[in-house]
């Protein structure tokens, strides 16, 4: 059994103008030790999964349907004590922003003490030196100074690292990291992000890393989800994905990166913009900015506009698409011809 | 959110999905406040049609008719439903000019504190430097003399100067003045407040790289983003100005008697108290508080709708 | 480092003659402190029980000199606080120079009155970063749109600036159906859009980039970004293309500055510079974007982090991290100095062939 599993999840937000349904049925699971990647625009629903996870969604915002199971237990239906347990002691989070999670009064050695108690029997004496060690690992000089020194004297990169620190700081089993490196410099984004990547192999813990950036995960990650809209469209190991990917959407996002096209010449854009979740378009959400709801005779699939796709295989991936189930189904048939004819 | 989905919305439309009047539906606070405020100002509006009769008017006056109780107490005329003061003015008339004169104050009050302070604000929070410095600190000075003081002083030297008669006949437009100049710090500090978070949003540059000139940029591109917290700090104005008035007059700093403010109504009252006469200064006085009360409430929720990161109480 | 010695030692600084012909835009010796330490009350301090005027400074730029030549798109790229915002906003008279010079077209434009500047404002745009607050939230698109016409052609009738604008966003791929909206009605990247409109309105040259794609998602910016390409090839346009995306640049400078803690360390051709980045802080910054290819990041890692431009080190600015640096770096500020292939590197190492 997987370490971590969410089925059919469904998270909506009840607003004055309506529910919005922020997530739709999404599936995946995380083995232990697993990096896996979640990408997706703004307003795909990414932060939302990952928030879910640890029932973090905060109001007007609820968990509508489906069950996280972490261990064997159920996250979503379990109590908030219970739930305090788990938070931070087995699944941490690292946020975008380093001043989410620190405290700008206290010092970065009490931030880290008060975790360490908060969540095992041991003295002070003990905690600070896992506090030490945790800071070691994430590679920042002269740790023993600090642990004295408050957040706003540390900059940005080294903010993170102690952000990274605290995450590993119970030995954690899974991190969930929700854009850590959005707001750092390019060096220091490769740095934080190598580093990351490192401890987690060290460590066997897994991550689910939540980023709009396919370099990031393709260089990090093992598996990754595709969300568009609310909904997971394509998932699979990264490699392939990167490289073969499967969904219209995916294959836009790949080809709109700068670097799939040949300097000065335009680039592969795929026109609209997403659609927001109050005001989906019926059917595969896509459909409207999808270059490929036509079949193979010219005329458009009627599915695409009213049905919404199901989760197809194809290869070692799931995509929900249309059109790719259609390809499949035609390879398929023109296999059993092929049986039928010769055998 | 997105535009291509669907049609323009007319200005009704804009309204009707508008955070603030869903915030509304759901005040019974602010809604009865709301009514209550509607309905002084109306009955102040048209008192001239409304009240039986013309409190300015001393041919309409009878000496002794003076003194009468309202309706509910034996001894009352019903001509005179809220009863009469000590000079035999009708009551209900006396307060629906009043409530008049009260809120003529308040609103002009505010009206040249909002014109000082914003005008001020922006320049001190657009141009900084120098000119902020000098503007502000002005805005201390002006803030530790309080209200009460400057019409002291004011009034003392118009009354010194002109005579009591001038002073009588100009009443309403000094205490407007008065109370306008007491009070626009409130308003050019925080106008200052947020013109300093809008001057660095970017399209205050993309205005500075058209070429715009200072005067629009302030007028046009800064000043309507900043409309949110000068319409909070009006409400709370106002309920003071019209407060200060009612001190002012209470003192007998303010309105004259023949040409009397709530405020004053309430001070010529209240030496009859003691005889039993109470209705001529406490009704007078009930409609004040109803009146500051809504102007409150109202700018208490406004506060909350326009400021939605602020959490109540 | 002084002007002065700079022009002795540096002879490859080209005079404004060589090379006006083909460069639209001067940049001279542009130098910009900000200061930390408020107003004169602020700035006094007890010292050894003498009152002592104290004052700190942050030193965003520290003598930069730029060509941008016409009809070309000229990037710069550094990461935060190295100063390239701040050189945009100088170039578009949003602050002013602390030392330095601005010209266009071989007019000097750092220190015009804003009525002299209006006819400069018409040639030079500016595009912004954030799309969520380049737009006026209480004025219509139309109305914005309007404005910079009716400013700079008020000899126009209605029609003919109503006619402009539908003209402008159609160009922009925005129907004019919407101008009644509001910005916040629309998403980023039409928001974005709509900026660009504005900018194009009044027909300019010269348009001055900040990092416009950097708040939009990933497949809004291709769209973008395709817009900014097609807006220079059908109007001719020059740009200065602020960023901090590498794999952008690559795809749409003509030429490349990098900037490190407000000094230019290496200028060359997009192409070249792609092949061969020669300064030790281009080869980091290049080696640190992620590619889809590889699936191990192999990044140059830099000892330590930016020093803050408060307290600049001495000589080259990059010393405290560079692989390379010996005693020389550490007290000599390096000069850009043309290479063979017409890159121009500031730093000891290339120049005495260490690297």
């Amino acid at each position: 059994m997987a370490l971590l599993e969410v089925n059919h999840l469904d998270v909506r937000f009840a607003l004055r103008l309506g529910e919005v349904h922020a997530l739709r049925d999404v599936n995946f699971t995380l083995e232990r030790g697993e990096r896996l990647g979640i990408v997706g625009e703004s307003g795909a629903g990414k932060s939302v999964a990952a928030f879910s996870l640890l029932n973090l969604i905060a109001k007007p915002g609820f968990i509508a349907g489906g069950e996280v199971r972490f261990d064997g237990q159920q996250l979503n239906s379990m109590s908030e004590r219970a739930l305090r347990k788990v938070r931070g002691n087995r699944i941490s989070m690292i946020f975008q922003d380093p001043m989410m999670t620190l405290n700008p009064v206290l010092s970065i050695g009490e931030q880290m003490l008060e975790c360490l108690k908060a969540h095992r029997r041991i003295s002070s004496k003990e905690a600070r030196a896992i506090a030490l060690d945790k800071l070691y690992q994430v590679q920042i000089p002269s740790p023993e100074t600090r642990l004295d020194q408050y957040p706003h004297e540390l900059s940005g990169g080294m903010r993170q690292r102690i952000i990274i620190a605290i995450a590993l700081l119970l030995d954690p089993d899974i991190i969930i990291a929700d854009e850590p490196t959005t707001a750092l410099d390019v060096t220091i984004q490769a740095e934080i992000m190598a580093l990351l990547l490192e401890l987690c192999e060290k460590h066997n813990v897994g991550l689910i890393l939540i980023t709009h950036d396919l370099g990031v995960v393709s260089q990090v990650t093992q598996r990754m989800l595709v969300m568009y809209a609310g909904r997971v469209i394509e998932q699979g190991p990264t490699r392939e994905i990167i490289n073969d990917p499967q969904h219209p959407y995916t294959q836009g996002l790949i080809n709109a990166l700068p670097q799939m096209a040949t300097p000065g010449e335009k680039l592969n854009q795929i026109r609209g913009s997403m659609p927001s979740l109050s005001n989906l378009p019926s059917g595969c959400a896509f459909h409207p900015r999808c270059d490929f709801i036509n079949r193979a005779d010219g005329q458009p699939r009627p599915a695409c506009t009213q049905q919404v796709p199901g989760f197809v295989e194809s290869g070692n991936c799931q995509v929900a698409c249309h059109m790719v189930a259609e390809l499949i189904d035609k390879e398929a048939t023109d296999e059993a011809r092929l049986k039928e004819t010769n055998p | 959110m997105n535009a291509s989905s669907s049609a323009l919305p007319s200005r009704w439309e804009r309204l009707r999905d508008s955070y603030l009047l869903y915030s509304f539906k759901r005040d019974i606070v602010a809604q009865i406040s709301l009514v209550v405020f509607i309905g002084l100002v109306a009955v102040a509006v048209l008192a001239p049609w409304l009240s039986p009769m013309n409190p300015y008017d001393l041919a309409q006056i009878d000496i002794l008719s003076s003194e009468l109780p309202p309706f509910w107490i034996d001894g009352s005329d019903a001509q005179y439903l809220l009863g009469t003061d000590a000079q035999g003015r009708d009551m209900l008339s006396t307060i629906l000019y009043g409530a008049r004169v009260s809120l003529m104050i308040g609103f002009g009050a505010v009206a040249l504190q909002a014109l000082i302070g914003v005008c001020f604000g922006l320049l001190a929070g657009y141009l900084g430097g120098r000119i902020d410095a000098f503007l502000m600190r002005l805005a201390d000075i002006q803030l530790s003399f309080s209200t009460l003081m400057v019409a002291i002083i004011v009034g003392a030297l118009v009354k010194a100067i002109f005579g009591g008669e001038t002073f009588s006949a100009y009443a309403v437009p000094l205490l407007i003045l008065i109370i306008g100049l007491a009070e626009w710090p409130q308003y050019a500090r925080t106008v200052r407040a947020s013109v300093l978070a809008e001057k660095n949003k970017e399209y205050v540059d993309a205005a500075r790289v058209m070429g715009l000139r200072s005067k629009r940029i302030m007028f046009r591109h800064i000043l309507p983003n900043t409309l949110s917290p000068i319409f909070v700090i009006s409400t709370v104005q106002i309920a003071n100005a019209i407060i200060s008035e009612a001190a002012l007059s209470f003192l007998g700093l303010g309105m004259p008697e023949t040409h009397p403010s709530l405020g004053s109504l309430i001070k010529a009252g209240f030496d009859y108290i003691q005889s039993g006469s109470w209705w001529i200064t406490l009704i007078p006085g009930a409609v004040l508080i109803v009146l500051v009360l809504s102007i409150n409430l109202l700018g208490d929720w406004l506060r909350d709708v326009m400021n939605p990161r602020l959490y109540k109480g | 480092m002084n002007a002065q010695a700079e022009a002795m030692t540096d002879n490859r600084i080209p005079t404004q003659n060589e090379e006006s012909a083909e460069s639209l835009l001067q940049i001279r010796g542009l130098k910009k402190r900000f200061s930390l330490s408020g107003d004169f009350l602020d700035q006094l301090r007890f010292k050894g029980g003498k009152l002592v005027r104290h004052q700190e400074y942050v030193h965003a730029i520290n003598g930069v000199n730029l060509d941008i030549h016409r009809g070309e798109a000229l990037c710069v790229v550094g990461e935060s606080g190295c100063g390239k915002s701040t050189v945009a906003r100088i170039v578009m008279g949003l602050i002013s120079p602390t030392e330095g010079e601005i010209s266009y077209n071989g007019e000097r434009i750092d220190n015009l009155n804003s009525r002299a500047l209006l006819a400069y404002r018409k040639r030079m745009q500016m595009i912004f970063q954030n799309p969520y607050a380049s737009l006026n939230p209480r004025m219509t698109i139309q109305q914005t749109l309007e404005e910079p016409l009716r400013l700079h052609h008020p000899d126009w009738d209605r029609q003919k600036v109503v006619t402009k604008v539908e003209e402008v966003m159609h160009s922009v791929g925005i129907d004019p159906d919407w101008g009644k909206r509001f910005g916040h009605e629309f998403s980023g990247g039409q928001r974005q859009r709509i900026a660009i409109a504005r900018a194009l309105a009044v027909d300019p040259e010269f348009i001055v980039a900040d990092e416009p794609i950097s708040a939009l998602d990933v497949s809004i910016q291709a769209q973008v970004l395709n817009l900014l390409m097609e807006a220079q090839h059908e109007r001719n346009l020059t740009y200065l293309f602020i960023t901090h995306d590498l794999a952008v640049v690559e795809h749409f400078g003509t030429r490349v500055a990098v900037m490190y803690l407000g000094t230019v360390c290496e200028i060359a051709n997009t192409a070249t510079l792609f092949a061969k980045p020669r300064h030790p802080y281009t080869q980091a910054l290049m080696s640190a974007i992620p590619r889809l290819e590889d699936d191990r990041p192999q990044h140059v890692r830099l000892e330590g982090e930016v020093p803050t431009p408060v307290n600049l080190p001495s000589g080259c600015v990059f010393h405290g991290r560079c692989p390379y640096a010996n005693a020389r770096c550490r007290e000599e500020i390096p000069l850009l100095q043309t290479q063979d292939d017409g890159t121009r590197v500031a730093c000891h190492a290339v120049e005495e062939g260490r690297l």
